[in-house]
């Protein structure tokens, strides 16, 4: 399949609002195309967005029924309307900063709930809107326009958060690992609970630029040699893990 | 005008409530179907009785994890189609700013009550208070107005909260009903009547959702799923809802159609009550609990022969300016008596031209009748 074929999921005259190299326009061609293997119809869909460069992708790319929110409030937007037409088919899409930080405890009820809502992280670990200042994503010791020291905290490992709060079914996978994606949005969209996936997004522009990592093929290549395996991570001690981002799908078994 | 003369969703009769409860009942006869809420003082009874009640009328309740997703959540089901509302106070209320201003800019009807307690911040949950009126104006960031109530009674908390509906929908616009804690706490016999009307909110499909050809208009409102496509979002927006996020002929043209929806149509918005105002040389303009207080003294003045009236603002915002102006321009004196440290009586100075006479007190207790009678002397 082919790029022509989404093309009737995009809104007519919208120009791609990404910078070159954002791995948020291959997410969204991922969601697109997860959602034409479904055989969605995207009238029945509604999706729903907050604020930054995550927010770009539904609203106004995606040719369907979209709301823009408020930042970090999208999940709280999007389950109101859920709540009230349980038809329409509910996609939350947004960045992690957005979700995470200052949504986080939007996030953690939702997943309480178990509210049917497929839920997308275009996570790019950093504020890449404002300019790339650290968020709750970034990895410890990344610099960034507020940590020029190198981050002193530890990320969050948000799919075993988002898991230990009640979702049924919550995934994470770097964006270059296309068929992965594409699989677990479809499994996600066809779980009838509360389902995160994490897309680890690569942002060249803001957090390549000031790691030193002078190319989008570096900018991506930071994720990928960090990326291992849920299965492969199995067999790893904790300080092997250290800075590693696990990869894979993550159920409580409640779906 | 899609108005519609319904039958009542509660059965019609006189009922001994409370203030939160008639609150409950008015929505479900205004036939809101999507609640969510968040617990609070002196709100709470409100939320529970929606938690029970909607079940029976077959409604939407949610509790939600605070204030901020209430407010969220009622704007999303909104979009679904629903009539919404949200029940708080004070400090939710505060929560609730950046949540109502969305509401404004993406022209979503929604319904929000604040029973004002004594503030600021957390101060005394129980008890009264009337701080938050210019918060209900100038809250939320940007500045454009939108319609907000403030009602006296029982019976007027459960006859407001389906005016509030109505403007909500009429206007597209969140309606902000200011109780207070007094009149959210009291218990006094109401009647419910056997008819209410309604306006339905106007569809149009394939129509612009965020423009009209005035520069004053309200656009029809479609619903998701009804396969619109649409854009909804509070950034700067055409009237199809594309983000313009440097455009200033669309921020320009948007703001002002926002701003003249609800100023332009002031004059069909406002209401107010007026008492012997025909020969009085001093007159107290007062809203909510308070104006109960200023009746039983006004009654006891002219009881002796005191040229005194009073006003009784139903409609807190738009401001009641024409009628201002009219008696600001012929009595000697207008007094103020707020919750508050003053502010109301700051926009009666814009437009009276007679002396405007302040009272304030802020303690959480409703302003007694002898207080207001011991004012009223000096004055006269």
């Amino acid at each position: 399949m082919t790029d022509v074929d989404l093309k009737e999921y995009l809104r007519p005259g919208v120009t791609l609002p990404f910078c070159p190299g954002c791995g948020h326009r291959s997410l969204l061609r991922l969601i697109l195309r997860a959602i034409y293997e479904l055989g969605i119809n995207i009238d029945d869909m509604l999706f729903v967005s907050g604020i930054g460069c995550g927010g770009w992708i539904a609203s106004p790319c995606i040719n369907g029924d979209t709301l823009h929110t408020l930042h970090g409030r999208s999940l709280a937007f999007a389950t109101g309307a859920k709540m009230f037409n349980p038809k329409l088919k509910t996609m939350v899409i947004s960045g992690d900063g957005d979700l995470i930080d200052i949504g986080g405890n939007h996030l953690i009820h939702a997943a309480r709930r178990n509210m049917p809502i497929t839920t997308i992280c275009a996570d790019n670990v950093n504020y890449g809107q404002t300019g790339g200042q650290a968020c709750s994503t970034t990895p410890k010791g990344a610099v960034t326009q507020t940590t020029h020291e190198g981050n002193p905290y530890y990320p969050f490992d948000i799919c075993k958060l988002v898991l230990a709060a009640g979702a049924a079914y919550t995934a994470r996978y770097l964006v270059t690992q296309t068929s992965e994606v594409i699989s677990s949005i479809k499994k996600a969209l066809q779980i009838e609970g509360f389902t995160f996936i994490d897309v680890i997004s690569p942002c060249p522009t803001q957090f390549g630029r000031q790691n030193r990592l002078d190319t989008t093929r570096e900018a991506y290549k930071f994720f990928e040699d960090r990326c291992v395996t849920k299965e492969d991570a199995e067999g790893l001690s904790p300080a092997e893990l250290e800075g590693k981002i696990i990869t894979g799908e993550f159920s409580n078994g409640r779906s | 005008m899609a108005w519609k003369k319904m039958k009542s969703m509660v059965t019609p009769g006189d009922y001994y409530f409370s203030g939160d409860e008639a609150i409950a009942e008015g929505a479900i006869a205004a036939r809101c179907n999507y609640y969510a809420g968040y617990p609070i003082t002196p709100t709470t009874e409100t939320l529970e009785r929606i938690s029970v009640r909607f079940k029976e009328v077959e409604a939407v309740f949610m509790q939600m994890e605070d204030e901020i997703a209430s407010i969220a959540s009622c704007i999303g089901a909104s979009w679904a189609g629903a009539k919404a509302m949200t029940v708080t106070s004070g400090p939710g209320f505060s929560l609730m700013q950046e949540g109502i201003g969305h509401a404004i800019m993406t022209e979503t009807p929604v319904v929000i009550v604040n029973a004002q307690r004594a503030g600021p911040s957390t101060g005394q949950a129980t008890r009264v208070g009337g701080g938050d009126i210019m918060q209900a104006r100038w809250g939320t960031h940007g500045g454009i107005p939108t319609v907000t109530l403030s009602p006296w009674s029982v019976q007027e908390l459960y006859e407001q909260t389906i005016k509030a509906f109505n403007l909500a929908e009429r206007y597209r616009v969140p309606v902000l009903l200011m109780a207070e804690e007094a009149t959210a706490h009291l218990r006094e016999r109401m009647n419910i009547a056997e008819e209410v009307e309604l306006f339905e909110r106007e569809k149009k499909p394939g129509a612009a959702p965020f423009g009209t050809e005035e520069d004053d208009g309200v656009p029809p409102m479609p619903a998701f799923g009804e396969g619109e496509k649409l854009l909804v979002t509070a950034s700067t927006h055409d009237a199809y809802g594309v983000r313009k996020t440097a455009d200033s002929v669309t921020e320009g043209k948007l703001t002002a159609r926002l701003y003249n929806k609800i100023m332009n149509h002031r004059e069909e918005i406002i209401e107010y009550e007026d008492y012997y105002l025909d020969d009085a040389t001093i007159v107290v303009f007062c809203y909510g609990i308070v104006a109960r207080s200023s009746l039983f003294a006004v009654e006891k003045l002219r009881e002796e022969g005191n040229k005194v009236g009073m006003l009784r603002l139903r409609t807190a915002w738009p401001f009641a300016d024409r009628i201002t102006r009219d008696i600001g321009s012929k009595v000697k004196k207008i007094f103020v008596p707020e919750m508050n440290m003053g502010q109301v009586v700051g926009e009666i100075m814009k437009y009276a031209t007679c002396d405007v006479i302040p009272y304030n007190q802020m303690n959480g207790e409703v302003i007694y009748p002898n207080t207001i009678i011991e004012q009223l002397r000096r004055l006269l």
